[in-house]
């Protein structure tokens, strides 16, 4: 399996912030990666490093297998992206925005041919399949987004890299475009976003990176994050009787619900109803995304702040 | 990448309404001297303006003299302002350089554009301005329809085709000095997020170059400043042409345009784009 993305100590400061603080991050080609951190942790930086957009103060960068960005003119046909919220031409209709947009990267003068039927399937991807005339000005918040994410597909790109791709949809709007974007997945197409909103991610990816104050602290498989955490879960009518009977494990009681140090629900099931407890409710606690992110972030802006405070420019 | 530019431009209403105003303010002085017949003596007002009254033809020449000093500066101004800022603004630059459109290439397809809308801009104010002279004032003495000569600044009587050739040769070198102007506007574009702002910073150094240029004080610079060759095209319509002030002031627009493109692309090229 290749890698889609790598970087190596790759640093970006403007003046004496450091955005992006020695990053080497690895995005394995075909899976659905989520960039976590809260807002000013550096994931936009990050993204526009990569596009070429900013420079890289130092470390070095490959996208789609080749150094970025002096080989932008090769590599980012192959990226659909959505940086910072979507744009268009205020003035023109979705369909024109996407037309010039097409013609504007375009160098081969084949590449003109079929340019209809490919905007028109982009925005019918996106739900905009039967929009009007009406200049983008006129558009909602979602409508925009809509098509900025229309434009980020309008070349079938190997690698979609979008920064917040879900900002202004209603919730229906965000489960189309998560299973839009299963679905690009499962053919072949390898997805990053970025993103502050921890249930976007954990519902859509299955590899997460956490950055903090510039830092990458985390590279994991979620799976591996939201493993069982040794605790069980217990909902039951009689919470005195259980805890008498699982004596000593009980690490919270809180009413009707506790928290015992066990491995297995099962077994726990077993030995509760054998001896008499009611259950009402069992199951393996797992930390959810975020916890485990505001354990990260929390511990790595204190630590950074003490000790890296000179190095990082930043008080 | 320059025909994107180009239809970019031609389907913004800013652009449309520039040349409409700029067509329509000589309209106005004609309606004024044709209802009033006041026209300003030989010698005052603006140039030519005391001979259309008596040919018509004569009027494309008054017109440019006519919205050459405020009106067609602030339209390139703007327009040239708007190139790199108004895309940042609007966050359209980032998606057209991730397309991927290399940054020279945008530069140049915004030289380009701003090119053609200098050029449209003159030529449109020229053609406009001959067919409302014409209503206006008709073909002058003796005149039969475009048979009629014009007389030239020295006197001499200049043929129909070969008054086209000068005007033609007006709007072109015009022209360059709006682009030179425009070069420098992209230039600015390129400084700021803000396409106001880089109007304003054209439009303060054609301010500024216009105070220097009377200045004895400021003589040395006097040939390098941007304005002081805009009125050699009168130069054009004497017989026979004087090319001299026309040739400098050829040069040192030529000049504006590389310095002002080649800062902008110096500075361009190797700018974080962060909006």
């Amino acid at each position: 399996m290749t890698a889609v993305i790598v970087t190596a100590g790759l640093t970006k400061r403007f003046g004496r912030v450091t955005a992006v603080d020695d990053v080497d991050l690895t995005v394995p080609h075909g899976v659905r990666f989520g960039l976590l951190g809260p807002n000013g942790s550096g994931k936009t930086t990050l993204v526009r490093l990569l596009l070429g957009l900013v420079h890289a103060t130092s470390g070095s960068m490959e996208v789609l297998g080749r150094p970025m960005p002096r080989h932008a003119a090769r590599v980012l046909p192959d990226v659909g992206t959505l940086v910072e919220g979507p744009a268009a031409w205020g003035h023109l209709c979705g369909r024109a925005n996407l037309r010039l947009l097409d013609a504007a990267g375009s160098r081969r003068p084949g590449r003109g041919r079929g340019r209809r039927a490919r905007v028109d399937e982009a925005l019918d991807r996106v739900g905009l399949g039967g929009i009007d005339r009406r200049p983008v000005r006129a558009y909602s918040l979602g409508m925009r987004q809509r098509l900025g994410i229309a434009a980020a597909l309008l070349r079938g790109p190997r690698l979609l890299l979008l920064d917040e791709p879900t900002n202004g949809l209603d919730p229906r709007g965000i489960n189309e475009m998560r299973a839009l974007f299963t679905e690009l997945n499962a053919a072949g197409t390898t997805v990053v976003l970025s993103s502050h909103l921890l249930t976007e991610v954990e519902a859509l990816c299955d590899r997460v990176g956490v950055m903090d104050a510039g830092r990458l602290v985390l590279t994991e498989d979620l799976t591996v994050l939201r493993a069982p955490t040794g605790r069980v879960l217990l909902r039951t009518s009689d919470p005195a009787a259980a805890a008498a009977v699982l004596d000593g494990r009980v690490e919270v009681r809180s009413g009707a619900l506790l928290t015992v140090r066990h491995d297995d629900p099962a077994a726990l099931n077993a030995e509760l109803v054998t001896r008499g407890v009611p259950v009402a409710g069992l199951d393996a606690e797992r930390r959810s995304l975020e916890q485990v992110v505001l354990a990260l972030t929390g511990s790595g802006s204190d630590r950074v702040d003490v000790g890296h405070a000179a190095h990082r420019g930043r008080r | 990448m320059i025909g994107v530019e180009l239809r970019l431009m031609l389907r913004r209403r800013r652009v449309w309404l520039c040349w409409l105003l700029l067509c329509a303010l000589p309209a106005l002085v004609a309606v004024l001297l044709a209802t009033t017949r006041l026209a300003p003596p030989p010698g005052r007002g603006g140039a030519f303006l005391s001979a259309v009254v008596s040919n018509g033809q004569l009027f494309p020449a008054a017109a440019l003299a006519l919205v050459l000093p405020v009106f067609l500066p602030i339209t390139v101004a703007i327009v040239a302002g708007d190139t790199i800022a108004g895309e940042a603004a609007a966050g359209t630059l980032r998606y057209l350089l991730v397309r991927p459109v290399s940054r020279l290439r945008l530069l140049v397809a915004k030289l380009v554009s701003v090119a053609a809308f200098v050029l449209l801009a003159v030529l449109f104010v020229t053609v406009t301005s001959y067919f409302v002279g014409i209503a206006a004032f008709g073909f002058g003495p003796g005149g039969a329809l475009g048979a009629s000569g014009v007389a030239s600044l020295s006197g001499a009587a200049l043929s129909p085709v070969d008054l086209i050739l000068r005007t033609a040769a007006v709007v072109g070198y015009l022209a360059l000095c709006m682009l030179a102007l425009g070069a420098v506007g992209l230039f600015f574009s390129t400084l700021t997020d803000s396409a106001l702002g880089a109007a304003l910073g054209v439009l303060a150094l054609v301010v500024t170059s216009a105070v220097l240029q009377p200045l004895d004080a400021a003589a040395a610079i006097g040939p390098f400043l941007p304005t002081s060759h805009w009125l050699a095209w009168i130069d054009l319509y004497r017989d026979p042409i004087l090319w001299d002030a026309v040739r400098a002031g050829t040069q040192v627009q030529l000049g504006y345009v590389l310095v002002a493109f080649g800062a902008a692309w110096a500075n361009f090229t190797t700018k974080d784009v962060t909006s």
